[in-house]
C-alpha cells in the first residue's frame, strides 16, 4: 500500500493546506479516505453472488449520510458555521453563503477501489445546496486542485455569473465568488465547465441544488427526502465506464439499505451526473411513483415505474410505501445495474 | 592469506553497501514523486472452468504491489474469494475463486481491477468444463497419448526390416530424410517455443529461458552421446548406429512430450476442439518419427532384437502421454517453453549426429550436395510439411 499512503500523505497536506488558507475545513471530516479499506473477502450470500465484496472504509464518504445532507446539516454547529451562514433579508427571503473549493482527492468508489478524483469539499457528489426559491445564494469558490476549474450552476444567472464561457475559469489558489438568486424552484444542479469538459465532470465536480418553491405557491408536502445522483466512473480512462452507483459507491445501498416507513411520504431528489453513457435511467420495484420534471412544477406531469434521464436532466419522484419489506431500486439498464447501480429501500411499519 | 580473502571480499562488501543505498534512498521515488501511480501488471496463468465456478490464477508480473479490489464478469460485478489473499507482491499469485453461472459453449470475459481501478482483462473464447484429474480423463489423455505418440512410432519402426535391406544409396536417401522430417520438427518447436515465450510474465523472461534450456538439453545430450559410445566400445565394437538410434528416440521422446503438453492443454483450456482429423494429422506426423529412428540402423546393418526396437520406440513415444497428462492437469506456459525448448535443444543436437555420421568421410557440403541426400531432405521436409497441414 505503499502509494496509497503517499496519496494519502499527498492529501492531508492539501487538506491542511486548505484549512490554512480559508480556515473552511474540519479536519476530522477530511482525514478518512485514501485509506486501503476493508477488503475482506467473503463467500457471498446465498442469493446474491452477483455484486461487490467487501465493505468501504468506515472513515470516508457516507452514501446514507449524503442521502438526507443539504447545506451541511451533517455538521457540528461550529463547524457547519464555517461553510455556511444564512442572514434574512428585509423582505423576508434569505442570503445564503457557502464556501466550496476544489481539491484532488482519491475516493473509494468500490470496496477497495480507489479512483484519483477531483472534487467538490472533497465528496463526489459535492455537497447539495439548498434555497427557497427568491432566496440569493453567494458561493465563495477556492480552487485548491490542481488544475483550473469553475463552478457552473443552472439555473437563471447573468453571462458574468456563469463559470463557463472563456476567462472564467478560476486558476490553482485562486478564489471566485458566485452570486444570483434561486431561481426556478426545483432540483438543479451545479458541475465544473472547465475544458476538456468530459474529464472535469467525470473526475467527479459536480453536485445538487434542490429550490423549494416560495410559500406564496404552497410548498410540498412534507415527505422523507433523499438526494440521488446518478454517476458513474471510468477507472481505465478510455471513456466507459467501469463503475455505477447512485451517490459514487457501487452497491452502496444494497449493503446499506435505505430506511423509510409504511404511509409516509418519500421524495427522491433524482440528479443524472453520468459521463460517456447519453442517459441513465431509475427504476423501483413493486410501486409506482409521480414524476416533476426538473421539479419546477407542483403538479405531476406523469406515474410509471421507470424513469429515463439524459445527462445532466433531473426529477423530483414521491411515493408511498405500501408494504414493508425490500424494494429493490436500480437503473433500468441491466448493464449498469449489474456494475453497482443497483440499491435497496427497506420500508417499515411505523412505530405507533 | 588474509589479505587475499580481503580482496576477494571487498568487492562484495561493496556491492552490498551499494544496494543498501539504492534501496534506502529510493532514486526511483525521487523520480517518480508522490503521486506517481504505481505499475501495475498482473498475469492471468490458468483459468479452470468448474461447474458454477470459474477459478482463475494470477500472478503480479509488476515490480509494485497489486491489490485486488474486484472482479467483474461479463460487465457486471462478482463476487469472489482470494486463496493467497489480494495483495500480491512482484511475483505472487493466488487464485480467485468466481462462483459465476457460466453458459457451456459460449463466450466470456472477465476483468480483475485494482485498488487503483486499472483493468485486467482475460477472455474464455468457448466455455467447456476443465478436466479434473480423474479416471475418466486419465484414461483419455492416456489413449489420446498412444494414438499420437505411441502407437504412430511403433509402427514407422516396423519399417526396420525393410529398410535393413536398401543399398547404401537408398540409406543415405533415408538418413536424409530423417533429417528433413527433424529439421521440420526443430522449426516447428522452436517457433512455437519462442511464441508460448513470449506470452510468459515479463520477469519469467521467456526467450532467455527458451534458449538456455534448448542449449542445455544440447549439450547434456551430446554428453550423454560420447558417454554411450565409450561404453559401447568397450563391450561391442562398432555399434554406432545403434547409439545414434537412441538419441534420435530420446530427442523425439523430448518433443512428443511437448507436443502431448500442447495436446493437453489445449483440451484442457478449451482454446482447440480436440477434433479427430487432429489426431490424425498428429498420428501421421509421427509415424515418421518412427522412421527417423530405425534409419541410423539401417545404414550400419546392425543386428537389432524385437526388445531393443521397443525400448526405442517407447523412449520416443510414451512421453506423448506423460505430456498430455501434465499438460491437462497442471498446465502452465512456463512448463511449455521449456519442454518446447529441450525439445528443440535434443533435435539440433540428433540431427548435428546424423549428419556427422553421413560424413564420416568427406565435407559437410559435399555429402550434403549428392542426389539421394538432397531429395531425401526434400522429401522429410514435405513429408512432415503436408502431415503438419492436417493438425493446422
Amino acid at each position: 500500500m505503499l502509494v496509497t499512503s503517499l496519496t494519502r500523505r499527498a492529501w492531508l497536506r492539501a487538506a491542511g493546506f486548505a484549512s490554512l488558507a480559508s480556515g473552511v475545513v474540519g479536519a476530522a471530516r477530511l482525514s478518512g479516505q485514501g485509506q486501503g479499506g476493508g477488503t475482506a473477502l467473503h463467500p457471498a450470500h446465498d442469493a446474491h453472488i452477483m455484486g461487490t465484496v467487501g465493505t468501504p472504509a468506515p472513515d470516508g464518504f457516507n452514501p446514507t449520510t449524503f442521502l438526507q445532507t443539504w447545506n451541511f446539516s451533517d455538521l457540528p454547529p461550529e463547524e457547519r458555521a464555517r461553510l455556511y451562514r444564512e442572514t434574512p433579508r428585509p423582505d423576508g427571503t434569505m442570503l445564503r453563503e457557502y464556501e466550496i473549493f476544489s481539491a484532488d482527492r482519491e475516493i473509494e468508489i468500490a470496496p477497495g477501489m480507489f479512483f484519483p478524483a477531483w472534487t467538490y469539499n472533497g465528496q463526489v457528489p459535492g455537497p447539495t445546496i439548498r434555497a427557497t426559491e427568491g432566496d440569493r445564494i453567494r458561493v465563495t469558490f477556492r480552487n485548491l486542485g490542481s488544475h483550473p476549474h469553475s463552478i457552473h450552476f443552472h439555473g437563471w444567472h447573468p453571462p458574468a455569473m456563469d463559470g463557463a464561457l472563456a476567462g472564467q475559469e478560476v486558476p490553482p489558489g485562486e478564489t471566485f465568488v458566485y452570486e444570483f438568486d434561486a431561481d426556478p424552484f426545483g432540483v438543479h444542479l451545479y458541475h465544473c465547465h472547465t475544458v476538456p469538459l468530459k474529464r472535469h465532470i467525470h473526475k467527479g465536480l459536480y453536485g445538487v441544488v434542490i429550490v423549494d418553491p416560495r410559500a406564496s405557491r404552497g410548498s410540498r408536502p412534507p415527505a422523507d427526502e433523499f438526494v440521488m445522483v446518478m454517476n458513474a466512473f471510468d477507472t481505465t480512462f478510455d471513456a466507459e465506464n467501469e463503475v455505477y452507483a447512485v451517490n459514487t459507491v457501487a452497491n452502496a445501498y444494497v449493503r446499506e439499505p435505505i430506511r423509510v416507513t409504511v404511509g409516509q411520504l418519500v421524495r427522491v431528489y433524482l440528479v443524472n451526473l453520468t459521463e460517456f453513457d447519453p442517459i441513465n435511467s431509475f427504476h423501483l420495484h413493486g410501486m409506482f411513483f409521480d414524476v416533476y420534471r426538473t421539479g419546477t412544477s407542483l403538479v405531476t406531469s406523469e406515474t410509471t415505474d421507470t424513469i429515463m434521464l439524459c445527462q445532466g436532466e433531473r426529477a423530483i419522484l414521491e411515493t408511498t410505501f405500501r408494504y414493508p419489506g425490500d424494494f429493490m431500486f436500480h437503473a433500468h439498464q441491466s448493464e449498469f445495474a449489474e456494475l453497482g447501480w443497483m440499491g435497496f429501500f427497506r420500508a417499515e411499519a411505523p412505530s405507533t | 592469506m588474509t589479505r587475499r580473502l580481503f580482496l576477494g571480499v571487498l568487492p562484495l562488501a561493496l556491492l552490498a553497501a551499494l544496494l543498501v543505498l539504492i534501496v534506502r534512498s529510493g532514486p526511483t521515488d525521487l523520480v517518480r514523486g508522490d503521486n506517481y501511480p504505481p505499475v501495475e501488471r498482473l498475469m492471468f496463468q490458468r483459468v479452470v472452468l468448474e461447474p458454477g465456478f470459474i477459478v482463475a490464477s494470477v500472478l503480479n508480473d509488476g515490480p509494485d504491489q497489486v491489490t485486488i479490489a474486484q472482479v467483474q464478469v461479463d460487465e457486471a460485478f462478482w463476487t469472489f474469494t482470494a486463496d493467497s489473499g489480494v495483495e500480491l507482491g512482484h511475483l505472487s499469485r493466488t487464485t480467485l475463486r468466481i462462483p459465476y453461472p457460466w453458459v457451456d459453449g459460449e463466450a466470456h470475459l472477465f476483468k480483475v481491477l485494482t485498488s487503483t481501478g486499472t483493468a485486467f482483462e482475460h477472455e474464455i473464447a468457448v466455455a467447456v468444463e476443465t478436466p479434473t484429474p480423474g479416471i475418466r480423463f486419465f484414461g483419455i489423455f492416456t489413449l489420446i497419448g498412444l494414438y499420437v505418440g505411441v502407437i504412430p512410432v511403433a509402427i514407422g519402426l516396423l519399417w526396420f526390416p525393410f529398410v535393413k535391406r536398401l543399398s547404401v544409396g537408398a540409406t543415405d536417401f533415408l538418413l536424409a530424410l530423417t533429417v528433413g522430417l527433424l529439421a521440420f520438427l526443430l522449426v516447428d518447436g522452436a517457433s512455437e517455443g519462442l511464441e508460448s515465450a513470449g506470452m510468459l510474465p515479463e520477469s519469467f523472461q521467456g526467450v532467455v529461458l527458451f534458449a538456455l534450456a534448448a542449449a542445455g538439453a544440447y549439450l547434456l545430450l551430446e554428453g550423454v552421446g560420447a558417454w554411450l559410445r565409450a561404453r559401447r566400445q568397450k563391450v561391442d565394437a562398432g555399434r554406432d548406429g545403434w547409439v545414434l538410434a537412441l538419441l534420435i528416440a530420446v530427442g523425439i521422446g523430448l518433443h512428443n512430450f511437448g507436443e502431448g503438453l500442447a495436446i493437453g492443454s489445449a483440451f484442457a483450456l478449451g482454446e482447440a476442439a480436440l477434433g479427430t482429423l487432429l489426431i490424425v494429422g498428429f498420428t501421421l506426423h509421427n509415424t515418421t518419427e518412427g522412421l527417423a529412428i530405425v534409419a541410423p540402423l539401417a545404414r550400419d546393418r546392425e543386428r537389432v532384437s524385437v526388445a531393443d526396437l521397443a525400448k526405442l520406440g517407447l523412449i520416443g513415444g510414451v512421453p506423448t502421454i506423460a505430456g498430455a497428462w501434465v499438460g491437462g492437469f497442471v498446465y502452465s506456459p512456463v512448463w511449455s517453453v521449456l519442454f518446447l525448448a529441450i525439445g528443440v535443444g535434443a533435435i539440433a543436437q540428433v540431427v548435428g549426429q546424423i549428419v556427422r555420421q553421413m560424413t564420416r568421410e568427406g565435407s559437410v557440403a559435399r555429402m550434403l550436395a549428392t542426389g539421394p541426400v538432397l531429395a531425401g531432405l526434400f522429401a522429410g521436409f514435405a513429408v512432415m510439411y503436408v502431415t503438419g497441414m492436417l493438425v493446422g
